[in-house]
């Protein structure tokens, strides 16, 4: 992946990496309920550089690690949510916040609705979705569609830096269970970063890019391999429009189907699985609200209906890339397809996130 | 009134709610499952009563007693079960999702052992916030089972918390017995001391004793803040859900459940008052008809009472 994001210009430029923690510690300083806890948050590496320096800013009563318990810890942070905290509860890997589904899904999502409105639960779930360098079946899911399935749940997925920064303090101010999907590819790709209010609020997608030939709607690094399908897209006199979902519950139809209605075209790429996934459930959204504008059967971009391969060999035909979305487009508009498209350039290796890194995560 | 004529009067409270829950239940007004009390009322009344109004208390799926100890309102927990608007969650909880934040009484939902951290985290809230609340919660045997009970164990004793693990024992996970869940030399006090949380066990029918444990926890606890555990062995005289009896099934037999009753945690007391000289039949009838109006008022309430409006579809929903 190259690094499409960073920007000349003003304000400073960050890694998502270092854009999460700024926003961890610009929400730890407005608000002193907010705690962040969880595997390795105060060692050495701190989550891949996101919590560094945090617990020496603010003392291991605020920053501090956690037993292997994900499920107790994650009823534990919706006790202290229910009794005047807003903890944030970071996961390493997405997989790993498999052992709390019952805490997330049975109590923080429910408790204050069956509660009738007496309680709220305002805490904060950071999930990694890990890629590529051997992470294989049990490091790299990225199963956003789960948790979205579930009313009482938020769920936001943010690709550059700025957004990683707003949605993570809007997600901690929110008063409901918000969970934070953070993709391991963007921690290290540098953005625009400013203070101050945040954009966009929470729920609401972002048109990266307008056009008038056909509407992609990505998440998570998707939107990358979506800006970049654009661009060549471009170069062949096809204007796409490029909308970054941020959210997946609650999902912004109204963007979408505005666009869909200018452009007639619709491709949805999710980081995701087909079956049941986002992009299934854009499509069906389009389907259903803009199937009179469509000029076209709209296309989802997905992972292939396998586990995570492990080897080098297999992940690298594993994940859809920029030419597969261009392939979607070009054949969605009856244009030919170049077959050469999914050659991968002399010294490009499909398994890291970029050329200078080495492994391992 | 005596202190202990008072506990009386509660465990006999809870006794007479259940009994007519249970009466009430056959004319379908109270639609959603029901898991009663009875025979259990002396852990919930013994531990509650020796907690401060501002220490806290959370529970499971058997959780009218719990309630009711710990001073949650009646009124609103029949409008509860009855599915009403002005039910303690508003008729979206229902029987498995009582609530009365003013007397201390957090919430209890079904999911066996699922509010044991919660409560644990209610717990270290407090601690990081430098408050001296102690939290209770109340579980079944069945619930240490469960590997978030083990989990919450060992982070309340890793941080000291103020938090009371009440174990009723009452042998049965709905049908399955003991020895087809636990190993028989493995006790469940041992389970919590190998975590580092002082347990002791006590006979959960007698609530006297039930009070004495219960109250040596909490000293233990005000000296020098860490977990305790009680379990209070017990038993379950109705069905595991529902109105009715169920030993007729076949999973345990009848001469089991009569030893049970012979050791009715109301009569227990009652007996003993008797011959203490502190409760005599005139008083206790006079206890008996004014909880008996209390009861029959609340019914009528919660019968009558309104539904939540379809338009209240999405209330709270977020």
């Amino acid at each position: 992946m190259t690094d499409e994001t960073a920007v000349v210009g003003g304000g400073r430029v960050l890694t998502g990496a270092e854009a999460i923690r700024e926003g961890t510690a610009e929400a730890m300083r407005c608000d002193p309920r907010v705690v962040i806890m969880g595997l390795g948050v105060p060692d050495p590496k701190g989550i891949f550089g996101t919590t560094l320096g945090l617990q020496e800013e603010f003392g291991a009563r605020r920053v501090f690690d956690i037993p292997c318990s994900e499920n107790a810890v994650t009823g534990i942070a919706v006790g202290m949510a229910l009794n005047g905290f807003r903890p944030i509860l970071t996961h390493q890997r997405v997989d790993f916040a498999l052992l709390s589904v019952e805490q997330i899904v049975n109590q923080a999502a429910k408790w204050h609705y069956m509660f009738g409105g007496k309680m709220r639960v305002p805490m904060v779930i950071r999930m990694i979705v890990g890629r590529g360098w051997g992470q294989g079946p049990q490091h790299s899911q990225a199963l956003h569609a789960w948790f979205a399935h579930v009313p009482g749940l938020k769920v936001v997925l943010p690709v550059f830096p700025q957004d990683s920064r707003d949605l993570l303090l809007l997600s901690v101010q929110d008063d409901d269970p918000v969970i934070f999907i953070e993709h391991r590819w963007l921690h290290g790709v540098r953005g625009r970063f400013d203070a101050g209010e945040p954009g966009l609020p929470l729920g609401r997608a972002a048109v990266l890019r307008e056009g008038k030939d056909v509407t992609i709607a990505a998440f998570s690094t998707m939107v990358l391999e979506a800006l970049e399908a654009a661009k060549r897209l471009d170069a062949d006199g096809i204007s796409a429009e490029v909308i970054d979902m941020r959210c997946a519950r609650p999902l912004d139809t109204e963007t979408l189907l505005a666009s869909v209605r200018k452009t007639g075209c619709f491709v949805a790429a999710d980081i995701g699985a087909g079956c049941c996934g986002l992009a299934s459930e854009l499509v069906s959204l389009v389907a259903r609200g803009a199937h009179t504008a469509l000029r076209a059967a709209p296309d989802a971009i997905t992972l292939p209906e396998s586990p995570t391969p492990t080897s080098p060999a297999l992940s690298a035909v594993f994940y859809p890339r920029a030419p597969h979305v261009v392939t979607s487009v070009r054949r969605m508009l009856g244009l030919s397809v170049d077959p050469d498209i999914f050659s991968v350039p002399e010294g490009v290796e499909l398994d890291k996130p970029d050329p200078a890194f080495t492994g391992p995560f | 009134m005596d202190p202990r004529v008072n506990i009386f009067r509660t465990l006999l409270r809870i006794r007479l709610v259940e009994e007519a829950v249970a009466e009430h239940y056959t004319r379908w007004k109270m639609r959603c499952p029901v898991h009663l009390s009875i025979g259990q009322e002396a852990a919930a009344v013994g531990v509650c009563s020796m907690l401060r109004r501002e220490d806290r208390v959370m529970s499971g799926h058997r959780s009218h007693a719990h309630y009711l100890a710990k001073g949650g309102d009646l009124r609103r927990m029949l409008l509860e079960i009855h599915g009403k608007s002005s039910g303690c969650s508003g008729g979206r909880g229902g029987s498995m999702h009582l609530v009365d934040l003013d007397a201390g009484f957090h919430g209890a939902v079904p999911i066996v052992g699922s509010t044991i951290p919660i409560a644990v985290g209610l717990a270290f809230a407090d601690k990081l916030a430098g408050r001296d609340n102690v939290t209770a919660v109340f579980f079944g045997e069945g619930a240490t089972e469960e590997g978030v009970f083990c989990e919450s164990l060992n982070f309340a004793a890793l941080h000291g918390l103020r938090v009371l693990f009440v174990c009723e024992n009452n042998l049965y996970s709905v049908y399955s017995p003991m020895e087809v869940r636990q190993p028989v030399e493995r006790s469940i006090t041992g389970l919590a001391s190998a975590h580092g949380v002082g347990a002791s066990q006590a006979d959960g029918n007698d609530v006297d004793i039930v009070r004495g444990v219960a109250e040596k926890a909490l000293r233990g606890v005000a000296v020098s803040p860490a977990p305790k555990l009680l379990l209070l062995d017990t038993y379950r005289w109705r069905e595991h859900c529902g109105h009715g009896f169920d030993n007729h099934i076949g999973y345990r037999t009848e001469e089991e459940y009569l030893a049970w009753r012979e050791r009715d945690p109301v009569r227990m007391l009652r007996e003993r008052l008797v011959a203490e000289g502190l409760l005599t039949k005139g008083v206790e009838d006079a206890l008996s008809s004014e909880i008996g109006c209390e009861i029959a008022e609340a019914f009528e309430e919660a019968e009558g009472a309104s539904f939540p409006r379809a338009e209240a579809l999405f209330e709270n929903v977020t």
